[in-house]
């Protein structure tokens, strides 16, 4: 593999850009694979790649029926952050925190890493005690957390309103200053292009239409472009998830639905960190092109369809505009749509299921991009093993017929409200 | 913006309602014996199609009443809306 570098790129400068070689190649499916992972997102080529670099498993496909880059990875807010109370999710996502911050260096490729903070509002006193006893117990795991009174966020973030007159006034904040943004295309690219050049073959525009299965055992898949031999299967498709699932005769604890985000066009450098609003559901930073990127609530319907409705838009800027009342006068660039895979409690599914072979990966809920490494980490161990790593040995397909949910934010069964 | 035909009101648009899921879950009955796994299956699992999903919804800033809504959930198409205790063929 070319290695990209200053040097490099003086290079290729020189000889007219003519000299770079393709990210990664587009090659025929073979017959057979060791390991099929379905979805060509930032989940599935984690795995991918940490298949490959991690227990040197190489004769792997990835099955995309887009494009990579097309789907939720190229689709998120590019939050990344690990500022979780229990600890099945702490633990889990600072190894990922651990991961992102020598993705460049790893990846030879600039992902554009960017640890700016994070600060979520507090509206109430009763709010600075419960973000006192979360960034407590993030501190008992190691991560870090800083509780910030309200003169500290007017320092960090003036542009908020802070005026006596209302609805919501500041109280304080918890800040994990540790976590940022990362570049989320140049995480997918990145994946692939070292997951090709280990020899994973990356299929793209090919759609799974069934499944092979054999005495409770995983033979093999049906896609549209012929079918494959393999013995074991990893699904990493988010949205898609209950599609597949149904397929499989299988019914999980989540729904599909729609969120959304979207852009406003770009002013000069003005936020300088992740903002959250705590009485409600938004959340902003500012991109380096200086848009500001924002999101909030679910549309609130089951929803298949990755574009969303004004009604949802429209509620999630209005509470912007209460954080941010500078925000009224900016143009929106860009509304977009992804489709989300809302498990019953907020937390993920890491586990096998039972049919032998048959590995899922699911349940993201609006966290999906900040978990990609440790999420493609431990699955790849899930998969080479065949069993579960100790950091995702919480996320259990069974929790929740068991009663071991992780309630990080007691949300109930409604993923709607969620 | 969804429009949302309530069989008691007439079309009214999706901000006087709220979603209520799944129509096709049933709860189990209560004077039987129920097992972990009926109350499972009610509770937290869910087909989620793609495609026709008949779901609940709540009037809630107009009649109150719930009432239940065929919808395609990849192309939003509503087809058919019920009153709640309506049967749906």
């Amino acid at each position: 593999m070319q290695k990209y570098s200053f040097l490099s790129l003086i290079k290729n400068a020189f000889s007219g850009h003519k000299g770079w070689e393709v990210a990664w190649k587009d090659p025929t499916p073979k017959k057979e694979y060791d390991v099929v992972i379905i979805g060509g997102g930032g989940h599935g080529l984690a795995t991918a790649y940490y298949l490959a670099k991690e227990h040197k498993i190489t004769n792997i496909a990835v099955i995309e029926k887009g494009w990579i880059g097309g789907g939720n990875v190229g689709r998120n807010t590019t939050i990344i952050r690990s500022n979780y109370m229990h600890d099945e999710n702490g633990l889990f996502y600072e190894k990922g925190m651990d991961l992102w911050r020598s993705m460049s260096q790893d990846l030879n490729f600039n992902i554009m890493f960017s640890p700016r903070g994070i600060i979520n509002l507090a509206h109430s006193d009763a709010q600075m005690n419960a973000y006192a006893r979360r960034g407590n117990s993030m501190r008992l795991n190691g991560i870090d957390a800083v509780l910030l009174d309200r003169e500290e966020v007017k320092k960090k973030v003036p542009v908020l309103d802070f005026s006596d007159n209302v609805r919501f006034p500041i109280f304080g904040a918890l800040m994990q200053p540790s976590a940022g943004t990362a570049r989320h295309d140049a995480v997918a690219w990145g994946y692939a292009r070292q997951a090709d050049s280990m020899g994973v073959d990356i299929i793209q525009h090919c759609e799974v239409t069934g499944f092979d299965i054999n005495n409770g055992k995983i033979q093999g898949i049906k896609t549209s472009r012929g079918d494959i031999k393999t013995k074991k299967v990893g699904l990493c498709v988010a949205g898609s998830t209950s599609i597949l699932a149904e397929m499989l005769n299988m019914t999980l604890p989540i729904e599909t639905h729609l969120l959304q985000a979207c852009v406003s066009e770009p002013i000069k450098p003005i936020l300088d960190h992740v903002v959250t609003f705590g009485a409600g559901h938004f959340y902003c930073s500012q991109s380096d092109k200086g848009e500001m990127v924002m999101g909030g609530d679910l549309d609130g319907y089951n929803s298949y369809a990755q574009r969303g409705n004004l009604p949802t838009l429209q509620h999630v800027l209005t509470e912007g505009i209460a954080m941010f009342p500078f925000l009224s006068k900016l143009n929106m660039l860009r509304t977009w749509g992804g489709i989300m895979d809302m498990s019953m409690d907020g937390s993920p599914i890491i586990d096998k299921t039972h049919i032998a072979g048959l590995y899922l990966n699911c349940g993201w809920c609006y966290g999906g991009f900040k978990a990609t490494p440790a999420s493609g980490f431990t699955f790849a161990h899930t998969i080479a093993q065949d069993r579960v790593h100790e950091l995702n040995a919480g996320f259990r397909l069974d929790r929740f017929s068991t009663g071991h949910l992780i309630d990080e934010k007691g949300l109930g069964t409604k993923t709607w409200i969620s | 913006m969804l429009y949302i035909k309530c069989p008691h009101c007439g079309l009214r648009s999706q901000n006087e309602f709220a979603y209520g899921g799944d129509a096709s879950v049933k709860r189990p009955e209560l004077n039987k014996e129920i097992s972990d796994q009926e109350w499972d299956e009610f509770v937290y699992l869910r087909k989620s199609p793609r495609g026709k999903h008949l779901e609940l919804w709540h009037h809630v800033s107009g009649c109150r009443q719930w009432i239940k809504v065929l919808r395609d959930t990849s192309t939003h198409e509503i087809f058919n809306t019920y009153k709640s205790e309506e049967k749906v063929g």
